[in-house]
């Protein structure tokens, strides 16, 4: 799932300074779990932000909002009624989510509460961790299913760089080594033969962002 | 400044903190003036969300009266609780208020002084730090 943290509120403040009533949204998906923009912290951050203008004599008015999924045109359009009575919007769903208000609502200054980070796993409460950077040609067959474009610092294909020391990266002493991972698992599996398989440079320029925007047409679905 | 009472919220776990209150009324030590206390099961059931509430919604400071590390019936409840507590410093500083106007007081089922003590030098403090200019009007 999508990955995020809060902006810090100091820089979350400037950009609300011109503004007086405000509504904060939330979203009931990713950010949830990562506990970035859920209700609970909708509920912490508008309490903040209150506290803080007040201390400055410049009171603001924040209406608290947690559609299901911010991303989802569906949900975005619930708050158009909301919307009307405020001058500016703070989002702290995922960028995804913010640009879907963006486009539902051209005429509303709509900003960002977070920081998207990454699409990561949970690896413990409160701890979550990189996975994949959606590539666009998903390489983990090969792989033992260790994602060496998300978890190797230099995104190599075909084995470790040189600094690869004692399991760890050279490059973050405190994450494995993708490759470390991805022979210790292939040999696991009795699969260290698909080590000798070369995996060709990926496509960047086809597959992935540096061709420009990607997008999905299913036209099955198209209603 | 001297008609200054400051309001702290008290929140005291079950299992330290209110019993310690009991015991300083037991003793008749006399509180600061302005104290409200709120029983909570365990210091873990406190979130980062009571805190801010309680300064937004007209106190001056927060204290959370817990256990002793290593001493908490639910393992890890003071421990989370101090978690929190840092985490709601942060915010504070984000916001720019003192982070002092919450604390976290660890002690015992017998420490009625120190419960007593702990709130007086709190009320001390923030007589001297001046009403949360963040409090809702
Ligand atoms: S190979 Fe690409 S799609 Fe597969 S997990 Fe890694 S980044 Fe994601
Ligand atoms: S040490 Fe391992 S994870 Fe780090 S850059 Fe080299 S191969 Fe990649």
């Amino acid at each position: 799932m999508i990955k995020a943290e809060q902006k810090p509120i100091d820089e979350i403040l400037k950009y609300l300074n011109p503004y007086n009533k405000i509504l904060l949204s939330g979203c009931g998906a990713c950010v949830t779990v990562c506990h970035a923009g859920g209700e609970k912290e909708v509920e912490l951050l508008a309490s903040g932000l209150r506290m803080a203008r007040q201390k400055i004599g410049k009171k603001i008015e924040v209406l608290e909002v947690t559609p299901a999924r911010q991303c989802e045109p569906e949900f975005a359009l619930e708050l158009s009624e909301t919307i009307e009575k405020v001058e500016a919007v703070l989002s702290i769903s995922c960028g995804v989510g913010v640009q879907t208000l963006v486009r539902h609502f051209p005429k509303i200054p709509i900003f960002p509460g977070v920081n998207t980070s990454f699409l990561g796993e949970t690896i413990t409460h409160g701890v979550w961790e990189e996975r994949c950077q959606a590539c666009g040609n998903c390489i983990l067959e090969k792989t033992g299913g260790i994602c060496p474009i998300s978890r190797c610092a230099k995104q190599l294909l075909n084995g470790p760089c040189g600094g690869s020391s004692k399991g760890k990266c050279e490059i973050k002493k405190e994450a494995d080594c993708a490759w470390q991972l991805i022979y210790d698992r292939l040999k696991t599996l009795n699969q260290l033969y698909k080590l000798e398989e070369i995996i060709p440079a990926k496509r960047w320029g086809v597959e992935s962002r540096d061709s420009g925007l990607r997008r999905i047409v299913r036209e099955d679905l198209k209603v | 400044m001297s008609s200054f009472d400051p309001k702290i919220i008290a929140f005291c776990c079950d299992q330290s903190g209110y019993p310690a209150a009991d015991m300083a009324g037991t003793l008749k030590l006399k509180l600061p003036r302005n104290i409200e206390i709120v029983r909570v099961p365990c210091a873990g059931r406190i979130e980062t969300i009571y805190l801010l509430k309680a300064l937004e919604k007209g106190a001056d400071g927060v204290l959370v009266f817990a256990c002793y590390e290593e001493n908490c019936q639910f393992l890890r409840g003071n421990l989370r609780a101090k978690a929190r507590l840092a985490y709601a410093h942060r915010m504070l500083e984000g916001i720019g208020l003192e982070k002092e106007r919450v604390e976290i007081c660890h002690l015992a089922t017998n420490s009625g002084v120190k419960f007593v003590e702990t709130l007086r030098r709190k009320s001390e403090q923030l007589k001297k730090m001046g009403p949360n200019p963040a409090k809702e009007s």
